[in-house]
């Protein structure tokens, strides 16, 4: 198994939540201090080399018009740590596709870091959660085949390596397309994609050999996602095998008291407040789940977490936290409970939590629980035949 | 058959599946219903069914119309229902459409009006006035649901739907039309940016109808679209909001009569 550090790179220091009626969207600037930013910006980018110097990956993404994360551009930010670290592989999780609408300059970004970074690039791919669509103005009805007309349109660019091609699909067309740089790593990057739910999504993932993320949903969830990537190689006869990939919060302490506090802090996240209009915009989500947000009974995919108990949010799997033996012990139940997965993906730090609560956090996960789990196999394909390639 | 005495039958424009409801015998009236589908239980269409042939089509993605992926604005719909016109051998048709309906209506005069006798816009959307940085029609899809409801009607009480009182298809149809609006309004917001250099090819004799209060397109817009249709009329119907034929239903119809008879 793999493990990775992550924070969103949050921006905490707001009013009282309480005065606030959104984190998202439309909470104004003037709430942003420069100078706390520059402080923040490189307080992050310092522990991702911390991270990578203590062997771990590096997981990076991006939101914009948001208090939760100012990492706008994971294309920046891997810049700058594909030049600062050397060893922990890299991976944007992910590139919106959907919502910046030019597949071509993502395949150039990437082409260009995976160079820089001597071949660490993962390259992820993603939807956008439903808050993205106002600041990238998408339509929200077609992220989904915006995002795979990307992904086809970005992968074609990188494999093509004898000249020029024409590209005239339903959102995108370009002409005389030829990368330079092409990626270090041949034929492309892995890649992966994110899910919550789409379990055609899902399968069409496996079906190319991507890995397959998701976070923070109940175990019994991701183990049904898992087991859909598991079994697409049975429906589509393709080999897959990118792997999987779960995030969790995660702290590590030296105490229960202080394993108890930082993963308090980490909830920071969970409470990010937002105003109705933003959380599901109109075909964001199916029909069917809009008949039962109708009725009241769907509020969007973050809300179930919300507001739940740390013990609750823990016997789910959404948060891991404890001394080192316990975190270890928990990663493995979660392992065991969705049928194994690849990527350990951290939310180490979210919200108000330090730094040096953060780099203790993450030194005792790399030092005590990571040789703990980094042996668990490799998951496989639940039919035979594939398994067996 | 639905309360307003719609019969619905399904037809084949241009390759698509349109639900088309029908009542009453006459001179044909064309009701394009705004994009909540209001209009079609109203008791309206059966006055008007008394003297007329009222055809209302649900819009692709709408009710239960069919949506292809490559219809992705209010003009391919105006297509589809100057093809609607010729399927049914319609002649001097009214058309009447209400806020995304009137937009349609608009797009498909301005293609062919030939068959078409009478406009009726009711605040539609459609086109843009004011400069970039202006807000021609409130962003409905950034404002707190809230505060929609208080500037598209005169009273919101008027505007209120008890979701949990519906079935599931009803629910679907519902979430359909939510859905289908953002698919062709998304972007440009609420207008064709083409619109306002075609509206002069107008030949038919068209009124707009504006609720007094609508927050959503005010009557300033409305008075400026109209200007843009050579010789059109505009009525204003006072404590009324964007939907002036719901929150005012018997000035509505007595200006609406006047106007197509």
């Amino acid at each position: 198994m793999q493990a990775w550090h992550f924070t969103e790179m949050p921006y905490p220091h707001l009013p009282p939540l309480e005065e606030l009626s959104t984190m998202r969207v439309s909470l104004a600037n003037k709430h942003f201090d420069p100078k706390i930013g520059a402080d923040l910006y490189n307080r992050y980018l310092d522990e991702y080399m911390i991270a990578d110097e203590l062997g771990l990956n590096l997981l990076l993404n991006e939101h914009h018009q948001t208090a939760t994360c100012i990492d706008v551009a994971a294309p920046l930010s891997a810049a700058v740590l594909a030049r600062q670290t050397s060893r922990g592989r890299i991976c944007i999780l992910g590139n919106p596709v959907a919502n910046r609408g030019d597949p071509l300059r993502i395949a150039e970004e990437m082409a260009m870091i995976d160079c820089i970074s001597r071949g660490r690039l993962d390259v992820g791919f993603v939807r956008g959660v439903p808050y993205e669509i106002f600041a990238a103005n998408t339509n929200p009805t077609q992220t989904v085949e915006r995002l795979w007309e990307g992904i086809d349109l970005v992968t074609k660019a990188w494999t093509t390596t004898d000249g020029p091609f024409n590209f005239e699909g339903r959102f995108t067309h370009r002409r005389a397309i030829n990368l330079w740089p092409r990626p270090y790593q041949t034929p492309h990057p892995a890649v992966w994609i994110t899910g919550s739910s789409d379990l055609d999504n899902i399968k069409r993932a496996a079906a190319r050999g991507f890995v397959f993320a998701t976070f923070l949903q109940p175990h019994a969830k991701v183990k049904w996602m898992f087991d859909g990537y598991r079994s697409a190689f049975m429906d589509t006869g393709l080999p897959g095998g990118g792997g999987t990939a779960y995030m969790p919060l995660v702290f590590t302490a030296d105490s229960d008291a202080e394993a108890e506090a930082g993963a308090r802090e980490l909830t920071w996240y969970l409470d990010a407040k937002s105003e109705p209009q933003y959380r599901n915009p109109p075909g964001y989500v199916p029909v069917e789940f809009n008949v039962q947000a109708l009725k009241g009974a769907f509020a969007g995919r973050t809300e179930a977490m919300r507001k739940q108990s740390i013990e609750f949010l823990k016997d789910q799997g959404v948060l891991i936290y404890g001394k080192p033996d316990d975190v270890a012990k928990q990663i493995h139940r979660l392992y065991d409970l969705v049928g194994g997965f690849d990527n350990l993906l951290m939310m180490q730090q979210a919200g108000y939590m330090s730094h040096e609560r953060t780099v203790r956090s993450m030194t005792l996960f790399a030092k005590e629980v990571y040789p703990q789990v980094r042996d668990l196999a490799r998951t496989k394909p639940l039919n035979e035949k594939a398994a067996a390639e | 058959m639905s309360a307003a005495g719609l019969d619905y039958r399904f037809l084949k424009l241009g390759g698509v599946d349109i639900e088309v409801g029908m009542r009453g015998t006459g001179s044909p009236v064309l009701i394009l219903a705004g994009e909540e589908q209001l209009e079609n239980e109203l008791p309206l269409i059966g006055d008007l069914a008394a003297r007329h042939q009222v055809v209302v089509p649900s819009a692709p993605g709408f009710g239960k119309s069919a949506r292809p992926d490559w219809m992705t604005s209010p003009d391919d719909i105006a297509y589809l229902y100057l093809d609607l016109i010729d399927a049914m051998s319609l002649k001097g048709v009214a058309v009447v459409g209400f806020s995304l309906g009137g937009w349609i209506a608009a797009e498909m005069a301005v293609k062919n009006d030939s068959a078409i006798s009478k406009l009726v816009l009711v605040d539609p959307y459609g086109v843009k006035i004011g400069g970039p940085f202006d807000v021609d029609i409130q962003d409905i899809w950034t404002s707190h649901p809230d505060k929609i409801a208080a500037l598209k009607w005169h009273d919101p009480e008027k505007g209120k739907r008890d979701f949990t009182r519906m079935s599931d298809d009803e629910l679907s149809i519902v979430a359909r039309n939510i859905e289908s609006f953002a698919r062709f309004c998304w972007d440009p917001y609420m207008h064709d940016p083409k619109l306002k250099q075609r509206l002069h090819r107008i030949k038919a004799s068209t009124l707009f109808i504006w609720g007094e209060n609508d927050g959503i397109v005010t009557p300033a817009y409305g008075k400026a679209y109209a200007g843009l249709v050579p010789g059109a009329k505009f009525a204003s119907i006072a404590e009324a909001g964007h939907y002036p034929h719901i929150e005012q239903p018997t000035a509505f119809k007595k200006i609406l009569t006047e106007f197509i008879g």
